[in-house]
């Protein structure tokens, strides 16, 4: 009875928005307000209608109503109510109601907020982004609907999955789930896909008012920019959050002692993030200079394009396999719809092409304007190598008839320079001045932190002679470091000299006064944190594997584990728990007990590795229990020692403090953005 | 017959693989191989049938073989790009961690190489451009005409602001 509400109000949401669509592009054309506005209503009722289904499978999910085939998959009567409220999006029926539940959400805040300022804009965001909302409706409720029952139809082997009825079938409610898939029950998992799809469909918002500028061809004019700002920063952070979630969950839950394994789902997840922030740039020289007008569109064209990709690559598994892609219709389905997205885009970017022109020129080429133009260049670059590792497989299967495998070699060879760029740039741009460049006064700047920065590579890769690219790793974060602080001391010494301030306050002020600024150095110093971690995990990783008898003991990078033995308990969730009991100790010094876990899911089958960690700032010991015999006399380590992996955490951290300053809401900033608006409306009538 | 020629063309390649590199043999020192030599060599390679996955980390009944395998074939004093070989030609390329450099294959690590090459001539063509414009608001006077009263309209809007 519940199931058929949603359905119904599913369908209804199906309807409306795609009347949403077709009528604010009518209105919009024609230019009639009576039709903008009707389309307007039904857009805000999209966001209600879609809640109810959203409510009736959460409901389902957590009243156990298995006779919903999704409600059987992914819940089970062994999992704790929060764990059954999340499974929402534990499968794929659920998360893609879930992805068009969120767009309808904010494109109901957008509508609300910004219709009075932007009316000329509006039809178009509306077609743009109720096109999108109808399509992963409809997605909903033509292939993949979480309102689907089991029904039991006499001869057949097995249970059928049917909106309605079929003929002679009896409804069929199972007395338990199969439950949700053991490896998702982990705080980064459960984290992961609701910030990522708020990060994917948070992007929909300035790519809606960027193509409504085109067609309009209000891009003359960068009003979209500013009335889009906040959104672009609100799903670039969650898209980063996602990452780092996701980062989290591979390291304690894949056991494989990493976080990011070049993974096709993981790249589809990093290609968006790399083009957006390509875009959170590009849009600030637009800000400042009125330059990359151009950039900022073909980045919002693509950074969405690939968040579509990125949804597309997740949910279909067409890169592992060229025949996962018309098991559904969902491969197609997303394919074409993509296909349209992104050339539709390119033809509007085209044809308004000569409405984004640079206001001012370049005066120098070691300026300011010039390192943007390329980071910009260097994240697309990066961004195609991700992109053509990962498509690869694909196009080698389709022209040759070859399967071959494109792993971690390739992307650490081809991706690790441009990184280095890019990371190195960021120390160094901010010491450029805007416009022109005097030609000795960088140097100035720089060698203070260049200084720094050789003084403690020598002293750190002295001390710890592995891996020659691991010297140019520290050198380069150290340098980028010392760079940003040398932002910060700067400013704090000027207030200081200036105003009398003491350390604290002036620091202080200068994040509040120029929030976004020094916001937005925050960011880069928890970017270069992550650097450190990752410079870390690529060169200073140790790891070790043996069996070991009760007694005995395994050591590697000057840590000891003895074995002392194996314990065997039923645990919660229904599962069976081995569990090693082992005595970490450093150069003979006993530090603690790790316990590593194998986690059996007897219902599901699967086994689930949970690492013993002792972590610490500058290393992690990661201890998984591989194997063990019979009698539990001996067993079988992996260990790991990872060099400042804690950092990557530490930076996603930071990253996130630095964007909250960044967008911090400051009363006296904002009369300043509108008080720039007329200037622009002089130089462009 | 059709064995034999498969064993025999093993047998040249692994000839020819074991001129081309630098070989270790383990098992002259008399040292049964560690879990650490075979995880070195399962590493480089990715298991044959599940999607994605190093075969030095999958956990199926199959990797459990193929990871004996490995350990058995170093016993026999096989070299690890021996072992490497030898899974190329029963699996095929996608047995390859690290995507080959020729044939078609090659096109993997060409691709972005060109790609940098003309992001680097794309951000010189923009900056040259951008260069070769006069500064737009210091040299060209001649503002766009606006009628007087938007002027006026204007002005009083921004004072109102302040």
């Amino acid at each position: 009875m519940l199931a058929d509400i949603g359905l119904i109000s599913l369908t209804i949401a199906f309807l409306f928005s795609l009347y949403a669509t077709i009528v604010s592009a009518y209105g919009g054309w024609r230019e009639r307000t009576v039709w903008v506005e009707s389309a307007r209503n039904a857009s805000l009722l999209v966001f209600p209608l879609l809640t109810i289904p959203v409510l009736v499978i959460v409901y389902s999910l957590y009243t156990f109503d298995f006779s919903l085939a999704y409600v059987y998959d992914v819940s089970s009567r062994a999992m704790s109510p929060f764990l059954r409220v999340t499974a929402l999006w534990g499968g794929q029926q659920g998360s893609v109601l879930f992805w068009a539940w969120l767009m309808a959400g904010f494109v109901t805040i957008v509508l609300l907020r910004k219709w009075d300022r932007d009316r000329e804009l509006m039809p178009w965001v509306t077609f743009v982004a109720m096109l999108t909302t109808a399509f992963f409706v409809g997605v909903v409720l033509f292939i993949t609907n979480p309102f689907m029952r089991l029904w039991h139809v006499p001869g057949a082997p097995e249970l059928t999955q049917a909106l309605f009825q079929p003929a002679n079938a009896m409804p069929y409610f199972p007395e338990d789930g199969n439950g949700l898939n053991p490896l998702l029950r982990h705080f980064g998992m459960i984290g992961h896909p609701p910030t990522t799809y708020l990060g994917f469909t948070g992007f929909v918002i300035p790519f809606a008012f960027a193509i409504a500028a085109l067609i309009t061809g209000q891009s003359r004019r960068d009003e979209w920019i500013l009335t889009t700002r906040r959104w672009t920063l609100f799903a670039w952070i969650f898209l980063s959050i996602g990452l780092v979630l996701g980062g989290r969950w591979a390291y304690d839950v894949l056991g494989w002692g990493g976080f990011w394994g070049w993974d096709p789902v993981e790249n589809a997840m990093l290609m968006p993030w790399l083009t957006g922030t390509a875009f959170l740039h590009s849009v600030m020289m637009t800000e400042k200079r009125g330059m990359m007008k151009k950039w900022n569109m073909v980045l919002i064209i693509l950074t969405y394009s690939l968040a579509l990709f990125g949804t597309f690559i997740t949910r279909t598994g067409v890169i592992s396999s060229v025949h996962a892609f018309a098991k559904t219709a969902l491969g197609p389905a997303f394919f074409a719809f993509i296909g349209i997205t992104f050339l539709g885009s390119l033809t509007i970017l085209y044809l308004r092409w000569d409405t984004l022109k640079s206001d001012h020129s370049l005066e120098s080429f070691v300026s300011r304007e010039a390192a943007f133009v390329l980071q910009n260049m260097l994240f697309l670059a990066v961004t195609f190598a991700v992109f053509w590792g990962t498509v690869f497989p694909l196009i080698s299967e389709l022209v040759t008839g070859t399967k071959i495998t494109v792993g971690p070699p390739y992307f650490q060879r081809v991706t690790g320079p441009i990184f280095f760029a890019l990371v190195l740039l960021m120390g160094v741009a901010p010491l450029f001045a805007w416009r022109k460049q005097a030609a000795r006064s960088p140097g100035k700047a720089i060698w203070i932190p260049f200084a720094a920065s050789l003084g403690f590579t020598a002293i750190w890769g002295f001390s710890h002679r592995i891996h020659p690219a691991s010297i140019f790793g520290l050198w380069l974060v150290t340098f980028t470091l010392s760079a940003i602080l040398a932002e910060f001391w700067k400013g704090i010494q000027a207030r200081h000299a200036t105003r009398g301030e003491n350390f604290v306050t002036a620091l202080f002020n200068l994040i509040s006064r120029n929030h976004r600024r020094y916001g937005g150095y925050i960011i880069h110093l928890g970017v270069v944190l992550i650097a450190m971690g990752v410079i870390g995990d690529a060169y200073f990783k140790q790891e070790t594997q043996g069996t070991v008898s009760q007694g005995e003991m395994l050591s590697v990078g000057g840590y000891q584990l003895e074995f002392q033995k194996l314990l065997g308990y039923p645990g919660s969730d229904g599962r069976e728990i081995v569990e090693a009991v082992l005595g970490l100790s450093q150069n003979g010094q006993p530090i603690r007990v790790l316990n590593p876990r194998r986690d059996y899911f007897v219902v599901q089958e699967q086994p689930v590795t949970v690492p013993g960690v002792y972590s610490t700032p500058g290393v992690d010991v990661y201890v998984m229990l591989v194997g063990w015999d019979d009698n539990g006399t001996s067993a079988t380590f992996k260990i790991y020692v990872n060099s400042l992996i804690n950092w990557v955490w530490i930076g996603g951290i930071v990253m996130i403090l630095g964007t909250i300053i960044a967008t911090w809401s400051n009363p006296a900033h904002r009369e300043a953005t509108y008080a720039f608006k007329p200037e622009i409306v002089i130089s462009h009538p | 017959m059709h064995n034999l020629n498969r064993k025999l063309i093993l047998v040249l390649l692994i000839l020819l693989a074991s001129f081309l590199t630098v070989t270790v043999v383990y098992a002259q020192d008399g040292q049964p191989p560690t879990d650490n030599d075979v995880l070195r060599v399962a590493k480089q390679l990715y298991c044959p049938v599940c999607p994605n996955t190093p075969l030095d980390v999958c956990e199926t009944k199959a990797c459990l073989d193929w990871r004996a395998q490995i350990r058995d074939q170093l016993a026999q004093g096989w070299t690890d790009q021996q072992i490497i070989d030898y899974f190329v030609t029963q699996y095929g390329e996608r047995v390859l961690a690290e995507p080959q450099r020729k044939g078609f294959t090659s096109l993997v690590w060409f691709f972005p190489l060109i790609a940098v090459l003309l992001g680097i001539g794309i951000v010189y063509e923009v900056l040259k451009n951008w260069r070769a414009k006069k500064p737009a608001l210091a040299t060209s006077a001649p503002l766009p005409q606006i009628p007087d009263d938007i002027l006026k309209k204007i002005e009083r809007e921004i004072q109102e602001m302040d």
